[in-house]
């Protein structure tokens, strides 16, 4: 990579603006076509029947009846999606999980699908698919799925990372370790001790579309899909390896995307719909509801957590473990290794050790939710560290920063920090007029902090200067939250034009190179890192076509402000070239001008962010009301202040929705019982107050403009940061998120006696 | 089961359709008249994704049938900007990055739509009350709620 | 020479050794002399490997250059939301 991508870039004319976004009008008249709002010619519709029982052996599936219903095209099971994968235990969990080939494994676990002319035909369709189904023991809870008695969801599932390996099978998959120095000598120093368990519930995404493709495959092997999703080369390369097409023969369009949060970064139904459209002959669009989205797609880890943090008197931490206990849904994954890891990430610790074990329940597949694994485990130890706090007589905010991981402090998880962000967001916390505002009855303040890694990834852009100079940028990450605009920004600071002047859209997979998704915050660091190489690219170019225009030698011109400058007196009389002047002359100067860049963006850097926030609780009704919230969170440099901001609050309310209210509720049977936004309820506007932000920039030294991503972190420490403030208004420690009305009148309850 | 035929008004325009008995309002703008901007998310009413004017009273086209349209007047995102012109509140969701993902966008201009006929000068407790039948996910409903006070404000004839 | 630290994953694949010294310039000689001396890593290296060098986690540049006196450690490849 000939690209320098170190920090230089001090000065900014675009970036940190505030500029319309791109697609703005589009989004406010409707016209912006989503998952959903794309019709193909003879296009079918698909519907899927889902497994009503929690854990169930398919003895048998007969679609005779349903085939024969007038109007239906194709009826698919797992027989219709054979099994590809080669070995791939990754990509297998994903085809079991788009069409259950043995067993069912959770509520709403998809065991066929039907196509059919209309939804009436496809509806009645569903009803006469006959599956025998032999109904098996199942377990949802993750420490009942842990206990030695539980049912098993899988005979081949031994528990890794165990010496020595276990000769039974169970429902732990994986143990992984992490940390460093003596903890058991490190309580011994310890003065105060705080040692408690905490559960998290499980939570969904919640976008607000569901999922959603048009499939289309051709008879000569060729295939179009039209989806929802946060990666659409991602997607293709899923559906490529299961349904065994070439990747170049199908093209994979990116919809505007409503909402993914991690839930649309792999596929879910996209591989039933092309199945359907093979045996079709036909397109077959396929929009999940709503409850198929809650029951079959998307949720966070539901958790358990065990804390134990000792601190001597004067407020230095000795020592900090904690067990993680994650479900991910019936497959094997590392969702407890990511808790493992970041739990005591903002903290220097000279003894510190985090088990986490994987346990699989009969539960949907878990998929990545915005920092997937860190805000349960930020609950858990950020929670302790507040109840420590008080122990010893100290503030929140100064026992953290005495304890604040620093530049050069091994981290939890292993590695040394270069220059890192928490400490400013703990100052910046510590000085804000929120921590010292006045508090009425009944309200509490919390605060807490959260870390999230933040990655870059595979990236490409295509940068085309137009004959009128305006510029085209393509790229191939989706854009889910104003990432055009950002690009857009990037695009003209360097090459010294205005915003208005360049146009930014998504590519699809036929007509730009590889992508990784837009997930880890990478969207704007990384393909703004290609952005700036793409227009680097470019600018050698109109460098070259200048010295022709000119009839002077490339090494005489440089570029400024937009310009090509002839150097030095001998060219005085030479007019600086804009974009402008040569895009006009390009046919003449050796054909269209563009620039290219295919590059990883690695160097990310980890992330940090601080949180207050001020809750009222009713001691009457146990509910609880957020009165003030604050976002502090280093961004590195905004490149478009709003939706940077966006996102912190976007990720505040999630947070404070998981917090007080979002939970899968199951029942004894193994159902889901709310699969709706009724009963699953997420904050709506009248539940909130304004939420402030404080955006910090400590320039990242692996981006050209010191950027960092910003979408993920914000979601880390709220769990905690609600919690303590309801501790401190109610005066009882709450160890289980959501906490729901119910559960503060009880805690409530338990503290009178 | 038979069509039922339907004469309604939408947007101003007479418009006439068949639609099954069963069929929601919201499935027949989409799927019927191509009025896709009126979104789904839910089907059950409770994220107003889908929200419409009818006879001037906002409603979730989800919970509408489109036997129900007959006679009435409908108003849907498509007809909100006068030709090229923006309504107030279109442009200043923009302006105020009122809207990342944009899905919950035409619900919520709908909704604030009728809120600002009603109630122009509405306080911030009103603005959160009226739109709390619209989820965004995205946002946490900060600069929405911004992006709705300041159009009041320019609607209302108030510098900002 | 280069000091990398395993995850623990990865420990039984490397004949129980937490921490290995390899001579090596890049992300890529490093990973290849470690492939060649435990071919059982080969697997996660191909496809769950990400590496920390001096806290800055590659997951996909194997050209970065290693100091001599480098920090090396090899974590999995992280998921996002």
């Amino acid at each position: 990579m000939s690209f320098d991508a170190t920090h230089q870039k001090e000065q900014f004319k675009s970036v940190g603006t505030r500029p319309l976004r791109p697609d703005g009008v589009d989004k406010v008249t409707g016209r912006a076509r989503y998952g959903a709002d794309f019709n193909m010619p003879g296009q079918l519709v698909a519907r899927v029947l889902r497994s009503p029982h929690a854990h169930a052996r398919i003895v048998k599936i007969d679609t005779t009846r349903a085939e024969a219903v007038k109007g239906v095209k194709a009826v698919v099971t797992a027989d219709d999606l054979p099994d590809l994968t080669n070995g791939d235990a990754a990509l297998f969990a994903i085809l079991d999980n788009c069409m259950a080939r043995t067993k069912a494994l959770y509520d709403g676990h998809a065991v066929a699908a039907v196509a059919a002319i209309d939804e009436k035909a496809a509806k009645q369709a569903l009803k006469l698919i006959d599956v025998e189904y032999e109904v098996l023991p199942h377990v949802v809870d993750v420490d009942a799925a842990m206990a030695p008695d539980a049912p098993v969801l899988n005979d081949a599932i031994f528990t890794e990372g165990v010496t020595p390996k276990p000769d039974t099978a169970s429902n732990v998959a994986n143990r992984s370790e992490f940390g460093h120095g003596d903890v058991e000598a490190g309580f011994e120093a310890a003065d105060f001790i705080v040692e408690r368990s905490y559960k998290t519930g499980q939570t969904h995404q919640g976008y607000i579309e569901p999922h959603a493709c048009v499939a289309s495959c051709n008879p000569d092997g060729t295939a179009e899909l039209w989806v929802c999703t946060q990666g659409h080369f991602v997607y293709r390369q899923n559906c490529a390896d299961l349904l065994g097409l070439e990747v170049s023969k199908l093209r994979v369009t990116s919809s505007e995307i409503g909402g993914g949060f991690g839930g649309k970064t792999h596929v879910w139904a996209e591989p039933v719909a092309l199945a359907l459209s093979r045996k079709a002959g036909r397109p077959v669009k396929l929009v999940m509801s709503r409850e198929e989205v809650f029951r079959a797609s998307g949720p966070t880890s539901a958790t358990s957590i065990d804390v134990k943090i000792g601190a001597r008197k004067d407020g230095r931490i000795t020592a900090a473990t904690a067990t993680l206990r994650y479900t991910s849904g019936p497959y094997p994954d590392m969702w407890a290794e990511l808790g493992a890891m970041t739990s005591f990430a903002c903290y220097d610790l000279e003894n510190v050790k985090t088990v986490g074990f994987e346990v699989v329940v009969n539960r949907p597949k878990v998929a990545a939710y915005r920092a997937p694994s860190a805000p349960m485990a930020a609950f858990a130890v950020e929670s302790a560290v507040d109840e420590l706090a008080h122990k010893i007589g100290m503030d929140a905010v100064a026992f953290r920063i005495k304890n604040a991981a620093k530049e050069g402090t091994k981290s939890s998880y292993g590695p040394v920090y270069g220059p890192i962000g928490i400490g400013p967001t703990l100052e910046a916390a510590k000085a804000h007029p929120h921590m010292s505002a006045p508090l009425r009855e009944n309200q509490g303040r919390g605060m807490a902090c959260g870390f999230w890694f933040n990655f870059g990834g595979q990236t490409c852009t295509d940068l085309n200067i137009n004959a009128d100079g305006t510029v085209t940028l393509a790229v191939g990450t989706v854009d889910v939250g104003g990432s055009r605009a950002s690009l857009s920004l990037i695009a003209a600071e360097e090459l010294g034009i205005e915003y208005q002047d360049v146009k930014a859209v998504v590519a699809d997979t036929a007509t730009l190179g590889y992508n990784d998704m837009t997930d880890g915050s990478r969207g704007t660091f990384s393909s703004s890192m290609a952005t700036i190489s793409a227009a680097r690219n470019a600018v050698e170019i109109m460098r070259q076509r200048a010295a022709l225009m000119w009839d002077i030698p490339v090494e005489d011109i440089y570029w400024e402000d937009g310009h090509a400058k002839a150097a030095g007196s001998k060219y005085g009389n030479l007019a600086p070239l804009s974009v402008k002047d040569i895009a006009a002359e390009s046919g003449n100067t050796g054909g269209p001008i563009a620039g290219h860049s295919e590059l990883v963006a690695d160097g990310a850097g980890v992330s940090f962010a601080t949180h207050i926030c001020d809750v009222e609780v009713d001691p009457e009704t146990g509910s609880t009301r957020i009165v003030r919230y604050t976002v502090i969170q280093d961004a590195g440099k905004a490149v478009h202040p709003s939706y940077v901001e966006g996102q912190y609050q976007g990720g505040a309310a999630q947070g404070i929705g998981w917090a007080l209210n979002e939970e899968y509720i199951y029942g004894d049977d193994g159902r889901l019982q709310n699969p709706g936004f009724l009963d699953y309820r997420i904050p709506v506007c009248s539940d909130l107050p304004m939420i402030d932000t404080q955006i910090l920039e400590i320039p990242n030294p692996n981006h050209p403009y010191g950027v960092r991503g910003v979408g993920e972190t914000s979601i880390v420490p709220p769990l905690a940061a609600i919690a303590n403030a309801v501790s401190n208004a109610a005066g009882v420690r709450m160890s289980h998120i959501p906490m729901s009305p119910p559960r503060i009148l009880a805690a409530l309850k338990d503290a009178k006696g | 089961m038979t069509a039922i035929a339907v004469s309604t008004t939408i947007n101003g325009d007479d418009v006439e359709y068949l639609c099954q008995p069963d069929e929601t309002l919201l499935d027949v703008l989409r799927n019927r008249l191509g009025l896709m901007g009126t979104k789904e998310g839910c089907g059950t009413g409770d994220c107003g994704a889908c929200s419409t004017i009818m006879d001037g009273r906002v409603v979730c086209s989800c919970l509408v049938l489109g036997a129900e349209a007959q006679g009435r007047s409908i108003e849907t995102i498509e007809g909100m900007a006068q030709g090229a012109e923006l309504h107030p509140l279109q442009r200043k969701f923009i302006e105020h990055a009122a809207l990342q993902c944009g899905i919950c966008t035409p619900g919520f201009l709908i909704a604030a739509k009728a809120l600002l006929e009603e109630k122009p000068d509405p306080t911030e407790e009103e603005i959160r009350f009226w739109l709390a039948g619209n989820l965004c996910r995205c946002t946490g409903y900060d600069k929405i709620v911004r992006a709705v006070q300041d159009a009041a404000r320019e609607m209302r004839g108030e510098a900002a | 020479m280069v000091q990398v630290t395993l995850w623990g994953g990865l420990v039984p694949l490397a004949d129980n050794q937490k921490t290995i010294s390899v001579e090596a310039g890049t992300i890529r000689e490093l990973l290849r002399k470690l492939e060649d001396r435990y071919p059982a890593l080969s697997g996660p290296i191909k496809n769950q490997v990400a590496v920390v060098v001096d806290g800055v986690i590659y997951r996909n540049d194997w050209s970065q250059p290693l100091a001599e006196d480098a920090e090396v450690f090899l974590m999995r490849r992280l998921a996002g939301g």
